[in-house]
């Protein structure tokens, strides 16, 4: 049985997708069967940064409704043969995903895959919350920006009380994915630090992402950050977390932290 | 960057730092009832109502969020002769 894990975040634009993405490569590069699946009905974006759009024929939503079956609308990554991508539908509203659909879509998926990777929607609502029903783990995406934590503490609230493993009784395994990082900015004081998102957010951490144009050019030429150049920071850091979620203990580097003197003053910006 | 306004210019990020622990204690402790200072001037105005007449126009209910207590201030401008009626 595979582990599903949801990527959320309340806020939108923190780096859900990108760290799906990231993260579901990183993971089957390694040889583990994964599935990212894009739960952003009406906006599906995950094809597009998996550079997978033009080969989306069926949808989830397809087969919630019946339309297709599970097989013809996984797409296999053309890079990395243990990898899949779920796609959105572009068309319908998010109102065609049913409790009942879902759940039946995550169990077939459960059984073929070790991961099956969910991509949230920004927002509170029924896409957001049918993507962390299933869960049993969950990737809190934050920016270290006031209104991103504030969203993050939100939901993490919902993930405690309306998830499946809630409702029964047991407690969501979360994980923090710190995104957008800038050290330099972060130790002038100018950006609010890993421990004191830690403090506020009181979940452990899974990793810290720095920001970084490699996130922003892998997206360009649509693939994950972990594929495009693995050798970046970004790539780095998202390999890490991927180890930390098989359950390896390891000690969490602060992306760009450790500059001399002339680093300082003249590499102001992180990676 | 200028070098000045870099040495000038105060920190912001134990701000946001503090900001947050406040604006979270509170959005924790009232999820779900986050028109407690809406159902509180109701119900101050008609407590207040019963005794005398007052413009609800006039009143005004404002809540300041501290980190230890939070203040709820009620300002009722009493007209001059429903104050005399009530004495």
């Amino acid at each position: 049985m595979g582990k599903v894990i949801v990527v959320t975040s309340g806020k939108g634009g923190v780096g859900k997708t990108t760290s799906t993405a990231a993260l579901g490569a990183a993971l089957a590069q390694n040889g583990e069967r994964v599935v990212v699946v894009d739960f952003d009905v009406g906006l599906r974006n995950l094809d597009l940064v998996m550079g997978a759009e033009r080969r989306v024929v069926y949808d989830l939503v397809n087969v919630i409704q019946g339309e297709a079956k599970l097989t013809q609308a996984l797409i296999r990554d053309k890079r990395v043969e243990t990898l899949y991508l779920l796609p959105a539908s572009q068309t319908r509203d998010k109102e065609n995903l049913t409790p009942e659909g879902v759940e039946k879509v995550i169990a077939s998926l459960k059984s073929a895959f070790d991961w099956v990777i969910c991509d949230s929607p920004a927002g509170i609502e029924r896409g957001a919350t049918l993507a962390m029903r299933h869960a049993d783990v969950a990737i809190v995406v934050t920016n270290p920006e006031v209104s991103s934590v504030r969203d993050s503490d939100r939901i993490i609230g919902l993930l405690d009380s309306k998830t499946l493993k809630a409702e029964n009784g047991e407690s969501m395994e979360k994980h923090l994915l710190l995104t957008r990082y800038d050290s330099a900015r972060a130790e002038r004081g100018d950006m609010l630090k890993v421990d004191d998102v830690l403090e506020i957010l009181s979940i452990p951490l899974l990793g810290i992402i720095p920001e970084s144009m490699d996130v922003l050019r892998a997206s360009n030429v649509g693939a994950p950050v972990t594929l495009a150049d693995g050798r970046s920071a970004p790539a780095m850091a998202y390999f890490e977390a991927a180890r930390r979620l098989r359950g390896e203990i390891l000690p969490v580097t602060i992306p760009g932290e450790k500059r001399g003197f002339f680093g300082k003053i003249f590499g102001r910006k992180a990676a | 960057m200028n070098l000045f306004r870099l040495f000038s210019r105060p920190q912001s990020a134990p701000a946001a730092r503090e900001r947050l622990q406040v604006l979270l204690a509170h959005d924790r402790a009232s999820t779900g009832d986050s028109d407690l200072v809406t159902k509180l001037r109701d119900e101050i105005l008609r407590a207040i109502s019963k005794h005398m007449q007052v413009d609800s126009e006039k009143v005004s209910v404002k809540l300041e969020r501290g980190i230890q207590v939070s203040t709820l201030i009620v300002d009722v401008e009493i007209p001059f002769d429903a104050a005399r009626k009530a004495a």
